[in-house]
């Protein structure tokens, strides 16, 4: 992907009151398709900035915003590189049309990097074009000519004109090729770098309603949707009769569903008035259902199994490099230890909710989607409707982590629209619904073996994973890839694998697969550090090696950047330079996920109940050249630190009897303020990269960070996530 | 069943069940979404709005507990956007998502009409209820320190906000 040359076009319109549109998109043949060489489908241009002869400019957001701060930060690319006056930008929510905006989803950390050389261009373009205008008008030449805050000046004449007074001019010009168009040279960007008032900031704190829960239509009906609690079990029948004499209650039908718990699972529908008539319907209904063959899963039997599968040969091969073994039989020192993660949810604040009306043939849908465009297409299926019939509106909301890249709500919201033709009907979960009808970080086990020599050198690495799916092919997210740290930086490394089958849905969570292995990977190696007799930083540069690229394509490790990072981090956390009070201890972890390279030192105490604060993390990341909004970046960094701590100390879902058995935040508790560190402190290396994606990265490496520095606190090794298994518990 | 109370100055009268959560009332009835749903069983913080000055989770407010009584809700906070916590959450640029920040904000317009100088512990024990699933805590901690500042220097100024009392 990286190789592709991507070649970008630009059109342009006149609109009436002498506006100016401009839009550009990636050529088709140049669009990667995720997942395939195919190239993606035609694009056609789209309207990214609007610029009314008043001077206002209206640029579109085109991705979906859920905290992440994309609304802000993309909109920030085109204003800078058109030298526009921030405050007479207007930001719009694009709808869904990846015909014209190209890929609209929000996931992977993608956002910015699949967007930032197309916005440049766009913005540059669209500037070039006002000052060929202007510098028509004035009968000078263009390169005489410069632009600040929104207008275009000739300081040889003292002449100058607002972006708005030269709209419709521009819009007659010829269109550049936005190929040719230089953007700026970064030392000149006035917006990017900087933390300018976040999009939707003042609606926020004033409670506006802003967010998927919160959109009302005329006439609007509430519908709740009460599914099998075992996964895909089958609603056979229910007292519907019964729920239908209830207060405000207008509608209550059993939905038969697709088999397919991503798309429409089976369960029962009611519609009312108010949504609270509807959910409190359910205490007195009555549904028989057919739990299907996943009600003899559970997590005990879970754990079982990867007991016993620990003692067979592993299924089958990830990686193979040198000879393990051999080299487990000659090394200096031996670590052999089991590692456990557990499922959890994503428990993102606002539920799963989405609106939706069908009439005369065709199905609107304002829905809070990471991925709308896949979302379209399953509701086309299950629904039986073409999807040009089909129109979604992107919702504000409150919260993803990834558990909105899967569009069950979607579905079931158009689902039961469609079945009262003419009426809006908004769909809202329950806290119960979202947090027992996830699609789950998937839990794992891992038999880890590592050697190094009498040196102190990591000579060899065996991991034995059990994981969930069937044969060799894993369920969602609960992969481990053949390229995972340490792999290419051991001579001989060793992934194996063997697969429990489980019929509960496991899906990405902020960081997938990062947010769990990151955490054995580096929790091993200090481990192997400790077992070599050498500091956890000094074993983990040795292991880094100099700096230099490891590994081609989608494999490529930049060690150079690590160490930069873990170098950094290691200095500013005063990493083996000063005293720590007693009971304190320095933990380190890193890892590079989503293109973004992060180090982070945990100081943590513990005392002798095995009561855990963390006083303080120190994070350093390397995610490219510029940090488009600092304040958002430091943000996202903070978010995952904390998210991380969550993560460690208490959240797990188990399973009994194909059922989730956590329903509420006090089974499944995140953290609370007073458990926070006091200081979580950041720094950004900007290296000569581009820029790439903040949500992600900064989490996996704290889980390792912090279970080291328990360690190094109080000597014990947390090798049971979360560690409230262990006895652990929050000072 | 008629229930009449005040929302946020207004007197407000509405016919419901008499165990519909407050919640719902401001949401539904009312058309008040400022106030949040997150978890429907008083873990979260999101629902929090003030009766009679007080912190309460209005998911689990039955409707008839507080006829007759004052409500404040965010939308209420202040006419105009501007009560010092509204002020110092966008000064800090609190928010990733935020859904829980109409929660944290109502609970700490609680805090410090009680308290106008509060502690790192007095914050932390105030907002022990409040969830931000995004994280955003210490930004939090800052702009609620921040807001105790501004109103104490707006005390001398007769304009100064009276949300919360
Ligand atoms: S919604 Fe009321 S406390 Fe969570
Ligand atoms: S900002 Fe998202 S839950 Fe607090």
């Amino acid at each position: 992907m990286k190789s592709m040359k991507r070649r970008f076009f630009l059109r342009v319109s006149a609109v009436a009151g002498g506006a100016l549109l401009i839009g550009g998109g990636e050529e088709a043949a140049a669009q990667p398709t995720r997942g395939s060489r195919q190239p993606g489908p035609p694009i056609l241009p789209s309207a990214f900035v609007q610029i009314d002869s008043s001077g206002i400019i209206t640029l579109t957001a085109k991705n979906p915003e859920m905290g992440q701060g994309i609304k802000t930060a993309l909109p920030m690319i085109l204003a800078d590189e058109l030298d526009a006056d921030w405050k007479l930008v207007k930001v719009v929510q694009a709808d869904l049309n990846e015909a014209k905006y190209g890929s609209q989803s929000a996931g992977g950390s993608r956002s910015t990097p699949n967007n930032w050389d197309l916005l440049r261009r766009v913005g540059a373009s669209a500037r070039l074009m006002l000052v060929q205008a202007a510098a028509q008008t004035w009968n000078v030449p263009a390169t005489e000519c410069t632009t600040d805050l929104g207008r275009v000046y000739h300081r040889a004449s003292g002449k100058s004109l607002g972006y708005g007074e030269l709209a419709a001019k521009a819009a007659a010009l010829p269109v550049p090729d936005p190929n040719q168009v230089k953007p700026k040279d970064p030392k000149d960007y006035k917006l990017i770098g900087k933390s300018l008032p976040t999009v939707d900031l003042p609606a926020m704190v004033t409670g506006k309603p802003i967010y998927s829960i919160d959109f009302k239509l005329p006439g609007m009906l509430y519908a709740v949707y009460e599914k099998c609690p075992v996964f895909n079990g089958k609603a056979v029948s229910a007292n519907l009769d019964e729920i239908k004499a209830l207060p405000g209650i207008k509608h209550a039908f059993i939905v038969e569903g697709n088999g397919d718990v991503a798309s429409l699972a089976s369960g029962v529908a009611i519609v009312a008035t108010k949504w609270w008539y509807a959910n409190n319907a359910r205490k007195s209904l009555k549904v028989v259902w057919n739990e299907g063959p996943n009600a003899a899963h559970s997590s005990v039997v879970y754990a079982q199994k990867a007991q016993e599968l620990f003692a067979q040969k592993p299924a089958f091969a990830i990686r193979k490099d040198g000879d393990v073994e051999a080299a487990l039989a000659s090394a200096a020192k031996v670590v052999d230890v089991k590692y456990t993660f557990p499922f959890i949810s994503h428990a993102q604040l606002e539920p799963g909710n989405c609106a939706a009306k069908f009439e005369n043939g065709k199905l609107e849908i304002w829905a809070p989607s990471q991925t709308p465009g896949r979302g379209l297409q399953m509701a086309s299926q299950a629904l039986g409707l073409p999807a040009a019939d089909i129109v979604i509106h992107q919702m504000r909301t409150g919260g993803g982590f990834g558990r909105r890249l899967a569009n069950d709500y979607l579905v079931e919201a158009a689902w039961i629209a469609k079945q009262l033709p003419g009426i809006p009907v908004k769909l809202l979960w329950t806290r119960e619904d979202d947090m027992r009808h996830d699609f789950y970080r998937p839990g794992g086990f891992q038999h880890l073996r590592g050697g190094v020599d009498a040196a102190g050198k990591l000579v060899a690495w065996h991991d034995h994973f059990v994981s969930f799916g069937e044969g060799e092919k894993f369920v969602s997210s609960s992969n481990i890839p053949p390229a995972e740290f340490p792999a290419q930086f051991v001579p001989n490394l060793g992934i194996e694998a063997t697969l429990i089958p489980t019929g509960i849905p496991t899906g990405p969570l902020r960081a997938p697969r990062s947010n769990s292995l990151a955490w054995v990977i580096h929790s091993f190696i200090d481990e192997l550090a400790h077992a070599a007799g050498k500091d956890p930083v000094r074993f983990r540069l040795d292991l880094l090696g100099e700096p230099r690229v490891v590994g081609k394509g989608m494999e490529a490790y930049d060690a150079g950047r690590m160490r930069a990072c873990l170098e950094l981090v290691a200095e500013k956390s005063g990493w083996g330079k000063r005293t720590l009070p007693k009971g304190h201890g320095l933990g380190v972890g890193f890892h590079y996920s989503h293109s973004g390279y992060f180090a982070e030192v945990a100081e943590v105490s513990v005392d002798d109940q095995k009561r855990v604060k963390v006083h303080k993390v120190w994070a350093v990341g390397d995610v490219g050249s510029q940090i488009i909004h600092p304040s958002s970046g430091i943000n996202q960094v903070q978010g995952a630190v904390i998210d991380g701590l969550s993560e460690m100390m208490a959240q797990e879902i188990t399973i009994d009897k194909g059922r989730t058995m956590q329903s509420n935040y006090h089974q499944h508790q995140a953290l609370r303020m007073k458990q926070a560190p006091p200081e979580i402190e950041v720094h950004f290396i900007k290296s000569n990269h581009p820029p790439t994606g903040l949500g992600e990265p900064p989490l996996p490496p704290l889980l390792p960070a912090v279970a080291n520095a328990i360690f190094a606190a109080c000597g014990k090794r947390v090798r049971t996530l979360p560690m409230a298994k262990e006895g652990f518990r929050w000072a | 069943m008629e229930i009449r109370l005040n929302v946020n100055g207004k007197a407000v009268a509405v016919d419901v069940p008499p165990n519909m959560p407050l919640l719902w009332v401001l949401r539904d009835e009312l058309d008040q979404c400022g106030t949040k749903f997150g978890c429907g069983a008083a873990q979260c913080g999101a629902c929090t709005v003030h009766q009679d000055g007080a912190p309460i989770r209005s998911c689990v407010t039955p409707i008839s507990s507080v006829a007759g009584k004052k409500v404040t809700t965010i939308e209420g906070l202040s006419p105009t956007g501007s009560h010092p916590l509204q002020l110092a959450w966008q000064e800090f640029d609190v928010p990733q998502c935020g859904y829980c920040q109409a929660g944290q904000i109502m609970t700490a317009a609680a805090l410090l009409a009680k308290n106008p100088n509060p502690s790192d512990a007095d914050i932390d024990s105030a907002l022990d209820g409040n969830l931000c699933r995004c994280g955003t805590y210490l930004r939090i901690r800052q702009a609620v320190h921040r807001a105790a500042e501004l109103m104490r220097t707006q005390s001398s100024n007769p304009l100064r906000t009276t949300a919360g009392k």
